[in-house]
């Protein structure tokens, strides 16, 4: 066997052993202290966790490339609520009223084209000032969110098309729409981050920044692209989700970035970059969503919830961490 | 000089490493009030000699004498606490603290419930501030000192203790003249003061101004100890070099073409002035000197990672501008850099994607990299470098140094540069893969490559260059031609003796 590939192997796998490990808890557990009747692995039941998993799932995706890039992105959250109002509040412009429903795809573009130009000011920053990502999308958090509060106030932006719930709630092959993208979204960015020119560059400059320099790539446009991305994704994971739901609140999306990373990190993902699965990353956002509806299955309330999933993410990072160190000889810093 | 005892003194120190004996039975004493230079070429032994003195290293055999009683250094802490400080070439300061907080990092003196005392540490510390007669004081912000205060800043960290033995490691490779006085002058104070002191240095001219005693070591082995008065820098150099050119010298003789690379006044603010030069189609040319003296930085602005002040660089007769490593690579030049993982690698990917990185935009197949030819070029540079991994897929961070150089090597290769520049090309290598990639080098100026060879050891330039250029603080002081370079008149050169010759060619 080829050195290393037993850690690999295990780091790769840990996520999928994780899930398996929650399946047979929250199963059993299920058995003896869940109110309801039905299984916790009722068919329906998972595809709708699956469907659940989507709008963080969608994002984190994209976080996973910002990530093995060597970034962060903090702003989703309000990216999301934003281009959630740009798709709810251009149903109703007057100028496309003579479009009927028409209208659906003008909106997706318009509320798309919000995600990635925000995604892209961000970039833009990040390169052209070269301050650190999470700084810049820090501020860009507030200030997304501002603009968010400034579009309509304290009240919710509504409108239902049913049309667009229509589309939205349907189920193909069995699974729901949202599902759909989150694997389409899924298996696009691995051939991104696997096949492509821009997904190797991606993955050097994570790793070893100078290098990448050295060998010709222009760090800068690649970072861009990938905030781009990830504006982008935030855009679809709101149009998927306000598609059926049809109101969004100013505060919608808060937290997101936080969730988002915690997924990321727990599939594996390294902070400092160069390094990440987007398998994994799809493992990790799974986890989370199957915890948390696990954790209610078995009656858990909501505050415990966020206790338990912070408990293990902080023991799982733990555990990674044993397992990569290289020996006794690294240094004690 | 034998009528005082000594502070210091280092018996039959022996300490070997897996494969090499580093320090052969080799002692130094270092009276009161001596300064004690130890003198060699890199890779002679005088790091190690140091680290077993500060307790970093434990040697095989031999023993440390302090004071006239012998000592086990178990740590840094324990050499710290009998008196030996050490004051190193990179310095170790928080630049946002004060003066006194770093100088008393640690060990800052407390009232009662741990708080600091800061009346009594900045009293004590501009007590010895005044000592050593600087021009600053205990408040000062340690980042907005020159490196010479700096260094004085660690120097008065040793004076806390109650040092014993000072030892000062390249302490002027980064001062100005002017600094260089105050320097001299701290240390001619701490001499008046009993201390022992030694001076690692290169420098011919500093070792004469102020040592009273050299020891020269060679191969981890002592080679002698002279009083300074007693001898001359002809002397030193030769005990440093201990043979005469017994070096086969291999310039294989081929075609020389045209020129390639042209040179004209190029300068970067302090790191260099006025460098000119050119490289031939088929030539090795070799950049040597001591470390800082501009090598690097010159070999970096070629390749666009640093703007020159001055000056122009002509690529086949042509001026060009080079403002990235991009366009550096675009217009054929390709550098293999000093530090091989740091700058040159991305370790935690595998031979294959390292060998291609700069040049996959080229290698699609439609949207998608076209992983066969990848594959064909890693395969292609493999069996011509002889690189030894199991295959493609092997994580660079996974092969040994020589392997992983052949690498960045076999990388610019792939791109069929005109020019190429090698930074210290067998840094850290085993000596097996270091003659190969000495044949290679040869073996690519044969084929018609512009090679640089920047090296900091003097048999590796001279055995692989057809011209040598030597460095001393960042300007050309002389260039030989391979008939004319002898270990002596080198040495000299980096030294700062000799004349200036910026613009001899061959």
């Amino acid at each position: 066997m080829q050195a290393g590939t037993l850690s690999t192997f295990l780091k790769r796998g840990a996520i999928w052993g994780f899930i398996v490990l929650e399946l047979i808890f929250f199963s059993v557990a299920g058995e003896f202290l869940s109110l309801s009747d039905k299984a916790f692995m009722d068919a329906g039941n998972m595809l709708l966790l699956l469907k659940q998993t989507a709008p963080l799932g969608i994002i984190a995706m994209g976080m996973t490339i910002i990530m093995i890039n060597g970034n962060i992105d903090l702003s989703v959250g309000a990216t999301f609520a934003l281009c959630a109002i740009v798709l709810l509040d251009s149903l109703t412009w007057p100028i496309f009223a003579g479009l009927g429903d028409g209208v659906i795809p003008v909106a997706w573009a318009l509320a798309l084209l919000t995600g990635i130009a925000l995604g892209a000011l961000n970039g833009l920053i990040v390169w052209k000032t070269g301050v650190d990502a999470f700084i810049v999308t820090l501020g860009s958090m507030l200030g997304y969110r501002g603009l968010v509060f400034m579009y309509n106030g304290e009240q919710p932006t509504s409108h239902l098309n049913w049309t667009l719930v229509d589309f939205a709630e349907a189920q193909w092959l069995g699974l729901h729409t949202a599902t759909w993208f989150l694997l389409f979204v899924t298996v696009a960015i691995w051939f991104l981050m696997n096949r492509t020119v821009h997904g190797r560059n991606a993955y050097a400059i994570g790793d070893n920044r100078t290098a990448a320099v050295n060998a010709g790539i222009r760090v800068g446009p690649h970072m861009m692209i990938n905030f781009m991305i990830i504006g982008f994704l935030a855009a679809l994971s709101a149009v998927v989700f306000y598609s059926e739901s049809g109101s969004v609140n100013p505060n919608d999306g808060e937290l997101y970035e936080l969730w988002v990373i915690t997924a990321v990190v727990l599939g594996g993902t390294k902070l400092t970059g160069g390094s990440g699965s987007i398998i994994s990353t799809f493992g990790g956002v799974l986890a989370i969503q199957l915890l948390r509806k696990g954790l209610a299955h078995i009656g858990t309330n909501t505050e415990t919830v966020n206790l338990v999933i912070g408990l293990i993410l902080i023991a799982v990072l733990f555990l990674d961490r044993q397992l990569n160190l290289k020996g006794k000889e690294e240094l004690k810093v | 000089m034998i009528d005082r005892a000594p502070v210091l003194r280092l018996e039959h120190i022996v300490k070997t490493f897996p494969g090499v004996r580093a320090l052969d039975d080799v002692s130094l004493s270092v009276l009161p009030g001596e300064v004690h230079a130890l003198m060699g070429e890199n890779g002679a032994g005088k790091s190690t000699l140091m680290k077993v003195l500060g307790g970093i290293y434990q040697p095989d055999a031999g023993q440390i004498v302090v004071d006239e009683k012998p000592v086990v250094m178990a740590s840094p802490l324990e050499a710290k606490a009998r008196g030996i400080v050490f004051i190193h070439q990179e310095l170790s300061l928080a630049g946002e603290l004060t003066v006194a907080e770093n100088i008393y990092l640690g060990e800052l003196p407390r009232k009662r419930f741990g708080l600091v005392d800061w009346d009594t540490l900045y009293s004590r510390t501009d007590a010895i501030l005044e000592k050593l007669k600087v021009g600053f004081d205990a408040r000062t912000l340690v980042g907005s000192l020159s490196i010479a205060n700096q260094q004085m800043v660690e120097i008065a960290r040793a004076l806390t203790v109650d040092a014993r033995a000072v030892i000062f490691d390249e302490p002027t490779a980064s001062l100005t003249d002017a600094e260089k006085v105050v320097l001299f002058d701290v240390i001619e104070d701490l001499k008046a003061h009993g201390v022992g002191i030694i001076y690692i240095s290169h420098r011919m001219e500093e070792i004469f101004r102020i040592t009273d005693r050299i020891t020269v070591l060679r191969d981890g082995t002592h080679q002698g100890t002279v009083n300074t008065a007693e001898t001359d820098e002809e002397a030193v150099t030769q005990l440093m070099i201990g043979r005469k050119l017994d070096l086969s010298r291999n310039v294989s003789h081929h075609e020389i073409g045209d020129v390639a690379l042209e040179v004209r006044g190029l300068s970067c603010g302090h790191l260099f002035k006025d460098i000119s030069f050119e490289v031939y189609r088929g030539e090795v040319v070799g950049f040597y000197g001591l470390v800082g003296a501009g090598r690097t930085e010159i070999a970096e602005t070629l390749f666009g990672l640093r703007d020159p002040s001055d000056g122009k660089i002509l690529l086949d007769g042509k001026e060009v501008r080079i403002a990235s490593p991009a366009e550096a690579i675009a217009r054929g030049i390709s550098l293999v850099p000093e530090d091989r993982k740091g700058q040159g690698l991305i370790l935690g990917m595998n031979c294959r994607d390292n060998i291609t990185l700069p040049q996959i935009d080229d290698l699609k197949a439609g949207p998608f990299v076209d992983e066969g030819s990848e594959i064909a070029i890693f395969d292609k540079y493999r069996d011509r470098l002889d690189i030894r991994t199991p295959g493609w897929k092997q994580l660079v961070g996974n092969l040994s140094g020589g392997n992983q150089q052949k690498i960045v090597i076999g990388k610019w290769l792939a791109m069929h540069p005109s020019v190429l520049i090698l930074d210290e090309p067998t840094r850290g290598i085993d000596v097996g893969s270091k003659s190969e990639i000495h044949n290679l080098i040869r073996e690519l100026a044969a084929q018609g490559y512009a090679v640089i060879v920047i090296s900091s050891e003097m048999p590796e330039v001279l055995h692989v260059s057809d011209r040598i250029i030597a460095m001393y603080c960042g300007r050309i002081m002389r260039t030989f031609t391979s008939d004319e370079v002898n270990e002596e008149n080198l040495i000299q050169a980096i030294s700062g003796i000799g004349t200036e010759n910026g613009n001899s060619t061959a």
